[in-house]
């Protein structure tokens, strides 16, 4: 991009941020957390369940207050932000939501008026925005219909058109695509990664589905118990998980990998980051090693067209030929890490 | 049949369809902001406020358990002051009123439940002021269930206005109690019945068919 300073430009920053909701049982929902959100991209925030990343999104337009901790929009702490500062940042923060949320009881056309008169558009602009953010997610034809009559697919764009016609910053969307089948959930992911390529939007996407990351997000937060247990690009999270929870969010398939193997095998996950992909390393290793590993689960992914993939395979009883297939993999560039006793949750090894 | 004085009926009706009617618009007055102050101040609403909650549904529930009847004798001063009589038509919207507000705001309350939270969030991330949450987002969408409640507030202000009958109110309900009841005129205490059921029925239809027409969910 030319305007690399814009691009490294800070839109959000969560400095060492705590949420405990008091009460007869106190919950930590959000334990030390501290993550940076650059201008233009398209942030995921993953977590199963109970993660707190619901609670982590509505600290950013301050639906939720911090316990400890800052959240900085654009530089400045919405803790600082007196009632009328506060209404301004949050017209600049779009959000859509699993249930859409809209006004049942209004039509589509007046659902977007609605937030255009919150954030004190001139009326006679209303219609000229309605029929362009209507345009933008296609819904021309629906301007007067009432959400009762839509699809769930078409509610999402009717909540998108409504968060977008303020002209905000950023989008936030709590499990927007939960609710909703996978290809309208992809219809609706490729509207947002339009809107962020368009309108130069920063998308912030909290879901539970490794699959909603894969297809739009540029980085991505892993949260699990109130923390962030790792981040960064989202092809990094597929190369190197590095931790169990993600592990298990990025190859959910591979999470009883104990049961592979009953005879007690070393057991090796081997991880190909598209380069390599294409290489037949498991034929080229019994070829010109003579060793031979069994597979026992593979499992491959096209993230933003390359190919990604893992392999778990189980190594020959014998050391040395063990030692042998790891040097080999070592040798071609596989990320390749040791799982002991067919334990998952050990300390990776890299190979 | 022969000897009913159907113009004395007819007046009767005018006088219950005036008492009820403004009542009811008395009632929404002060029973409608009412409600959505304790919507608003409960616990988990858009203000909270314990205080001012507590002390708001102490009074709307300790008015609602005092018997209809009983409130229309102890209001007399009130009525005498506000009237200048208790005696008539007038004289029984003042109890009439003041008895419907407390269901009122309850209803008005209970209907503003139905009104998910996610609005009241969605409207709050659009950066909504709570007088506009409330305006913009929650009465629209509560307005079906306010109407249908609005339905069901008539029936019962209907029934209060012909216990009014009893201590000198006018209506339906006083002829069918001093001319049906007391002088034995059963065909009297029939025909004004009928009329009152039909009314009822009238009101909740139409209550019911406004409240459907204006839902779309």
């Amino acid at each position: 991009m030319s305007d690399k300073r814009l691009d490294d430009d800070v839109i959000f920053k969560l400095e060492n941020v705590t949420k405990v909701f008091e009460g007869d049982n106190k919950v930590v929902a959000l334990d030390n957390v501290s993550l940076q959100i650059n201008r233009g991209d398209i942030y995921g925030i993953i977590g199963m369940s109970g993660a707190g990343k619901s609670t982590l999104v509505r600290t950013l337009n301050r639906l939720e207050d911090v316990s400890e901790g800052a959240v900085l929009f654009e530089g400045r702490d919405l803790k600082s932000l007196n009632k009328s500062e506060l209404r301004n940042v949050r017209q600049g923060i779009g959000m859509i939501f699993q249930g859409f949320n809209l006004l049942n009881q209004r039509t589509v056309d007046k659902n977007i008026k609605t937030a255009l008169k919150i954030a004190d558009v001139p009326k006679s602009e209303h219609d000229k925005i309605v029929d362009k953010m209507l345009k933008i997610v296609g819904l021309e034809d629906k301007k007067y219909a009432y959400p009762a009559q839509l699809s769930g697919g078409q509610k999402q764009r009717v909540a998108i058109a409504r968060a977008l016609s303020t002209n905000p910053k950023v989008i936030l969307c709590d499990e927007a695509t939960s609710a909703l089948d996978p290809n309208i959930t992809a219809e609706i992911l490729d509207l947002l990664k339009r809107i962020n390529s368009e309108f130069k939007v920063t998308i912030i996407i909290i879901t539970h589905e490794m699959s909603v990351v894969e297809a739009i997000c540029d980085k991505v937060a892993v949260l699990n118990g109130g923390r962030i247990v790792e981040n960064g690009p989202v092809k990094e999270l597929f190369v190197n998980p590095k931790s169990e929870i993600t592990r298990r969010l990025v190859y959910p398939e591979s999470v009883a990998l104990n049961s592979f193997d009953s005879e007690g095998r070393k057991c090796l996950r081997l991880v190909f980051d598209g380069t390599e992909a294409s290489h037949p390393i498991i034929a080229e290793l019994a070829a010109k090693k003579g060793v031979t590993v069994s597979i026992l689960n593979a499992n491959t992914k096209s993230i933003g067209g390359v190919g990604f993939g893992q392999m778990v395979v189980a190594l020959p009883n014998d050391v040395n030929e063990a030692k042998v297939a790891v040097e080999y993999f070592k040798e071609a560039g596989v990320f390749a890490e040791e799982i002991e006793e067919l334990d998952d949750s050990k300390d990776a090894i890299s190979a | 049949m022969a000897g009913i004085d159907w113009n004395f009926i007819w007046e009767g009706f005018l006088q219950t369809m005036e008492m009820v009617v403004v009542s009811t618009i008395f009632a929404y007055i002060v029973g409608l902001p009412l409600g959505v102050i304790l919507s608003v101040s409960k616990k988990g609403g858009l203000a909270p406020n314990r205080v001012l909650y507590n002390i708001l549904a102490f009074v709307v529930n300790v008015s609602r358990s005092i018997p209809f009847l009983i409130f229309l004798v102890v209001l007399i001063p009130l009525t005498r002051l506000i009237v200048g009589t208790s005696i008539g038509t007038e004289a029984t919207i003042v109890p009439l009123t003041f008895g419907a507000i407390p269901i009122v705001a309850r209803m008005v309350e209970a209907s503003l439940e139905e009104v998910g939270n996610g609005i009241v969030e969605a409207a709050l991330a659009l950066g909504a002021k709570k007088r506009e949450v409330v305006v913009n987002f929650i009465l629209p969408e509560a307005f079906p269930s306010l109407l249908q409640g609005a339905a069901i507030n008539f029936v019962t202000i209907l029934g209060y206005s012909a216990m009014a009958g009893f201590i000198g109110g006018g209506g339906l309900g006083a002829i069918a109690y001093q001319h049906g009841f007391i002088r034995y005129k059963t065909d009297i205490l029939m025909v004004t019945v009928i009329i009152l059921v039909v009314i009822v029925w009238a009101g909740q239809e139409l209550g019911l068919k406004l409240a459907s027409r204006a839902r779309h969910s």
